[in-house]
């Protein structure tokens, strides 16, 4: 769960912006479930449930899937995505730094040959 | 920009991290770049970066000495990062601590002669698997606006 907030993606922000949906993240971190058992545990309609579910399908949170008449739904591999994204942002930082620290490089380069 | 000048990280086993990059100039310059605060704080935190900009910058670079960085974001924010110098070896090697967490990492960063250039290595190795998902965690949540700003800085720097 705690994993699933580390992309810096606005739709898992969004998704997760909401209690009932942290709720539902939770409640599928101990366990697959049907649509209408989350339902019932957060004491909603199906209607209601079916949209939660849906912002949390869309953010990758959460993937579903029909078996004969109903839908099972179990978590996403947010936390894989999670690492490439950050593993990608530390890259990008580190390569500002790199690309400053060249220019730097290129400034003591120039000032030797001056001396 | 050079293709084999592009920088790398890796996530090595459950609580280490390693990133690499090869300089176009001889270890002794790369480490003056690195140990001389007066350089240092011009590269670190390249300026566009989540505007935050560094406040202060000590930095004792020798075996035992002591850094304390501060940033901050324009406003009355600062952030310290600190700890110590374990290991110094000139135009070689730097270890230091990271003191500011209480699950710190040890950071490496290694400058080696590759026939006048440098391939540096940067190697955090965190005391548990925990702590590296810890920090992973605590970077990302300020990630989203610093990328936006770092691809204006990488765009700028790209011409």
């Amino acid at each position: 769960m705690v994993q699933c907030l580390a992309p810096p993606l606005d739709l898992s922000f969004a998704a997760l912006a909401d209690a009932t949906r942290r709720g539902i993240v939770e409640r599928l971190g101990r366990g697959d479930a049907s649509i209408t058992s989350l339902a019932d545990q957060f004491q909603m309609t199906l209607t209601g449930m079916k949209k939660h579910v849906q912002v949390l399908e869309r953010a990758g949170l959460v993937v579903t899937r029909k078996i004969g008449r109903v839908r099972k739904c179990a978590l996403g591999k947010c936390d894989l995505s999670a690492e490439a994204e950050w593993i990608e942002s530390c890259r990008k930082l580190f390569e500002a730094r790199f690309d400053a620290l060249d220019a730097i490089i290129d400034e003591m380069k120039q000032e030797r040959r001056d001396e | 920009m050079n293709e084999q000048n592009r920088t790398t990280v890796e996530r090595k086993g459950t609580r280490e991290l390693l990133v690499t990059r090869l300089f176009d100039a001889p270890p002794s310059m790369v480490y003056q770049a690195w140990s001389q605060p007066e350089l240092f704080q011009r590269w670190w935190m390249p300026r566009s970066a989540s505007g935050i900009s560094l406040l202060s910058c000590d930095m004792d670079v020798r075996t035992g000495g002591k850094y304390r960085l501060e940033f901050g974001t324009g406003g009355s924010d600062s952030m310290a990062f600190y700890g110590k110098y374990l290991e110094v070896v000139p135009n070689e090697r730097i270890v230091w601590t990271n003191d500011e967490g209480e699950e710190g990492a040890i950071t490496t960063v290694t400058f080696e002669d590759q026939g006048g250039k440098t391939l540096l290595r940067f190697h955090e190795i965190y005391p548990s698997a925990a702590a590296l998902e810890e920090a992973l965690q605590g970077s990302a949540a300020t990630l989203p606006e610093q990328l936006a700003q770092l691809d204006q800085l990488l765009a700028g720097i790209g011409d």
